[in-house]
């Protein structure tokens, strides 16, 4: 199973306090921030800060992301610097086209190529938020290898879009869905947008239930009490858990009888039934869980 | 090198440090004022000249205010500020990425 | 110089006098209780005084003398300041001053200090400002820095003769029946107060709320008071007793306080009837809001809570979650008032609370004690008192009293603070010897003592982050560096006393 991915935290790259102890909160994913985070005048001391932290904190644990600037505003020194400090993924802010994509893959390449790394090593994800890039999505996903995922900045997109954001969010439904299936045509992971109430858990219980609903891989936080409330909404539940044994427990009963056909309580087992008990079990086992 | 200008970088907030890079005449002179003064004081001096040595700065004051800054951040701080003095906004990362270990 | 059990030195002077430490147990035993003057009150007889001038008078205090506050108004008192100014003027000198804790209000004691006014000085603890001038060697004599217990102890013992105590209550009636619960500026529990009252040669009651006799509920009974004054204010409400003291949002302390809550209902002793004291730090606090959910989630009642109460433990208390809360202090508005409205709620005094020389404290009864720490070393031994620049900052508290005798003592701090590692080689003082701590909780996990086997043993399966202490050091110091080590003058500024009236450390100057 790809790796966890159910909270991605970030962390603004300007401030030394958050950068070293991002790391205390349990998040799958740490992304530093060196654009809208930090102010233009400080744009060169976040990307010192972060690369030094990258340097000495120890980040094993978790993925790290970065989201840099824009290639002509900084965004090549950020992924020299970046590259050389050991980060995981460069996240691309405002990703409208598969050319966006492709002109960060060649700068990364090209210093890879330059310091002897080996050419592939750091992986991309892209940021949709506007219409352009959700219509593009599919050209985005694929036009890299180093592709990992895509996420959705809803504040920028819903004002492009000419609203606002609601409590239902069905005026993401759109491009939540869009973002996902393209995510997930080209294999990649889907990462919602962040919320911004950091008072309101139920606000985010519900919101991360409906893209948990909808197969998103998790969502992006920007505080660390967001994580344990997302982590639970994540967790399979002691029934699921259950119930995926049984189902690996009438496969191993078939084959040991030589029978083609999985059965449990009279009903049949096909599948994408398989898969997802598959999935619950390496979920569990992933997230720590007891499986009892 | 010499430095061209005044330059300082970092903020007085918990956990960071203040650097300002002052271009003289006279050498090199270390003015800190730290919250762990007695407990790491002569870490952060040596921490900062090892930096200026890096760049081969000499002439230069130093003006510190440390709130409880760890090495990478007074590290980084100092590096940013010689560039700020230096007027270069192109980074040698790979100088930086030799000796920042 | 003789090395006592936790390797600290003690100047050859101070250790015949005090003898060194020992052990926790080992200088417990039969002694004779301390006895006082008695100036009988006859019919007709009145205490009430117009000033504290005049009290002073009436009590004859005269230079070298012994004298008393409590502390139960903290960062809110006037009493202290306003008899020593009065003290002051009268020309009196040289005196011994036996607060049971200084707070940074009393920043005037440095000039009576200076003045030659007061001379001797013993408190569990002196905080900042008075602490850094003491660490300067303002005083020719060392501070002792007694823990409550200790102090209660001395006290019981007759190590220390309190001529004087001039106690400050938020109401009281013309024949000195005093309470913490009612008046214009209540602070609850007068658990402190209690034991001066009980022992003080002389007792000068200071109140701004002067109720008609007989003032009701009686802390402190009209039969060991001499004199009562009335003043216009005996301190600052915001100071003396704050709003609902809050939980933290700091998601640092929330982890820690999560592994502690983790450990704790992991643990053995958290079953219906048990029992527990947190200190009242944010962490701490939050470790309360973890518990009550799993008490809530597992149906489990405590027999009793104890301290230092919140507003926390009073909410427990009309939850339905806890049968008692034994309180020697308050330290906010909530539990004051709780004390004063809900029989289960009691006062007791500070040798019933941690007295290591009575017929047994309420700490011996005690399952889980939360602790917190300016520094803990791989020994375990634990620094309340000074920073690790060596400047008297804290205070000793209830610290040891309540980590050697409970079931299981949890320090809870994060393993650094901005620069400065919690986590170290040697403490820079000792004033809680490492025997007496179980377990240390940061937001790296945990590290159990290694003398405590049967808890090593049962959490050997436990999802809780385990390292060894020295793992924590290692982790403290790779973040911050190490630490210079501190150059003290040759001045002695303060002794630190184990509860048991032995020496665990001293404080040289910086």
């Amino acid at each position: 199973m790809d790796r966890l991915r159910r909270t991605m935290m970030f962390v603004p790259g300007a401030n030394p306090a958050m950068l070293r102890d991002a790391i205390l909160y349990g998040a799958d994913s740490i992304m530093f921030d060196l654009e809208d985070a930090v102010s233009m005048k400080e744009k060169d001391s976040a990307r010192l800060l972060v690369y030094s932290a990258l340097k000495t904190f120890d980040y094993q644990s978790v993925e790290t992301v970065v989201r840099i600037n824009e290639l002509s505003s900084g965004g090549r020194q950020d992924i020299e610097a970046m590259i050389l400090g050991g980060i995981n993924v460069i996240r691309l802010p405002k990703t409208e086209t598969a050319d966006d994509i492709r002109a960060v893959d060649a700068a990364i390449e090209s210093v890879e190529s330059h310091y002897q790394i080996p050419v592939g090593t750091t992986k991309m994800m892209a940021a949709i938020e506007s219409a352009e890039g959700v219509l593009n999505a599919r050209e985005i996903a694929i036009a890299s290898n180093r592709m990992i995922g895509i996420a959705l900045g809803a504040e920028d997109y819903v004002t492009s879009q000419k609203t606002r954001r609601y409590p239902d969010g069905q005026e993401l439904f759109f491009a939540r869905n869009y973002i996902l299936h393209a995510a997930r045509a080209a294999g990649i992971a889907a990462i919602d947008t962040v919320y911004s109430d950091v008072d309101n858990e139920d606000g985010l219980r519900q919101e991360a239930s409906l893209i948990k609903q909808l197969g998103f891989d998790g969502k992006s936080v920007i505080n660390p009490r967001q994580i344990p409330i997302i982590n639970a909404i994540y967790a399979p539940t002691q029934a699921e858990i259950q119930n995926a044994k049984e189902v690996l427990a009438a496969i191993e009963e078939a084959e040991s009888k030589g029978s083609g056909v999985i059965a449990i309580n009279g009903k049949m087992v096909d599948k994408p039934i398989v898969e997802r008990a598959y999935r619950v079990l390496a979920m569990a086992k992933a997230a720590n869980m007891e499986v009892k | 090198m010499e430095l061209k200008q005044i330059a300082t970088a970092g903020t007085m907030e918990s956990s960071d440090i203040m650097i300002t890079l002052s271009p003289n005449k006279t050498g090199l002179e270390i003015k800190l004022q730290s919250n762990v003064e007695k407990q790491f004081g002569q870490q952060i001096r040596t921490m900062i000249e090892s930096v200026l040595k890096q760049f081969e700065i000499t002439n230069v004051t130093v003006d510190a205010v440390d709130k409880g800054a760890l090495d990478c951040t007074i590290k980084a701080r100092t590096i940013v500020a010689v560039y700020r003095g230096l007027g270069k906004e192109d980074y040698d990362w790979e100088e930086i990425n030799k000796w920042i270990a | 110089m003789t090395i006592n059990q936790v390797g600290r030195d003690i100047p050859d002077q101070y250790a015949s006098q005090y003898g060194v430490y020992a052990g926790e147990l080992t200088n417990i035993k039969d002694y004779q209780r301390a006895t006082k003057k008695v100036h009988p009150v006859k019919p007709r007889d009145s205490k009430l005084l117009a000033s504290i001038h005049d009290a002073i008078i009436q009590t004859g205090l005269k230079d070298g003398m012994t004298i008393s506050f409590h502390h139960h108004f903290r960062e809110g008192d006037y009493i202290m300041n306003m008899v020593l100014a009065e003290i002051a003027k009268m020309g009196i000198k040289d005196l011994a001053i036996a607060p049971s804790s200084i707070a940074n209000v009393h920043e005037p004691l440095i000039d009576y200090i200076k003045q030659g006014v007061v001379t001797h000085v013993t408190s569990s603890g002196l905080r900042d400002k008075v602490g850094a001038a003491i660490s300067e060697g303002i005083l020719a004599d060392p501070v002792i820095i007694r823990s409550h217990g200790g102090r209660a102890r001395a006290i019981e013992r007759g190590d220390i003769h309190i001529d004087v105590a001039f106690l400050g209550a938020p109401s009281a009636d013309e024949y000195g029946n005093a309470n913490g619960v009612k008046g214009k500026t209540t602070c609850g529990s007068l658990g402190y107060a209690m034991v001066d009252a009980q022992y003080a040669d002389q007792v000068v009651i200071i109140t701004d709320s002067l109720m008609p006799y007989p003032n009701t509920p009686i802390s402190i009974p009209q039969t060991l008071v001499d004199y009562v004054v009335e003043v216009d204010a005996i301190g600052d409400p915001e100071g003396i007793a704050k709003g609902a003291t809050r939980f933290t949002k700091n998601p640092k302390e929330l982890l820690i306080a999560e592994y502690a809550a983790k450990m704790i209902t992991e643990s053995t002793y958290f079953k219906d009837g048990f029992s527990f004291q947190t200190g009242t730090g944010g962490a701490a606090l939050a470790v309360t809001r973890f518990l009550k959910q799993a008490m809530i989630d597992q149906n489990i009642k405590a027999s009793f809570v104890l301290g230092g109460i919140t507003n926390a433990m009073a909410e427990l208390l009309e939850d339905g979650l806890v049968e008692k809360v034994i309180d020697v202090q308050d330290f906010d508005h909530p539990s004051a008032i709780s004390l004063g409205k809900n029989s289960e709620h009691y006062e007791i005094d500070a040798a019933m609370y941690a007295s290591p020389l009575s017929k047994g404290s309420v700490i011996n009864q005690l399952d889980i004690a939360i602790l917190s720490a300016l520094e803990i070393d791989t020994q375990f031994n634990v620094n309340v008192i000074t920073g690790s620049d060596g400047v008297l900052r804290g205070a000793s508290g209830g610290h040891s009293d309540t980590s050697t005798a409970c079931k299981m003592s949890m320090v809870i701090a994060p393993i650094v603070r901005g620069r400065i590692p919690t986590i170290v080689d040697q403490v820079t003082t000792v004033v809680t010897p490492g025997s007496s701590i179980d377990v240390v909780v940061t937001e790296l996990g945990i590290a159990i003592n290694p003398l405590r086997t049967d808890l090593i043993a049962a959490f050997k399966d436990s999802k809780i982050p385990q390292l060894t202490i020295e793992a924590l050091k290692e982790k403290a110091y790779a973040i911050t560096g190490e630490p210079a080590p501190i150059k003290y003058g040759d001045w002695l500024v303060a002794l630190i006393e184990y509860r048991d009236g032995t020496l665990i450390d001293v404080v040289k100057n910086v």
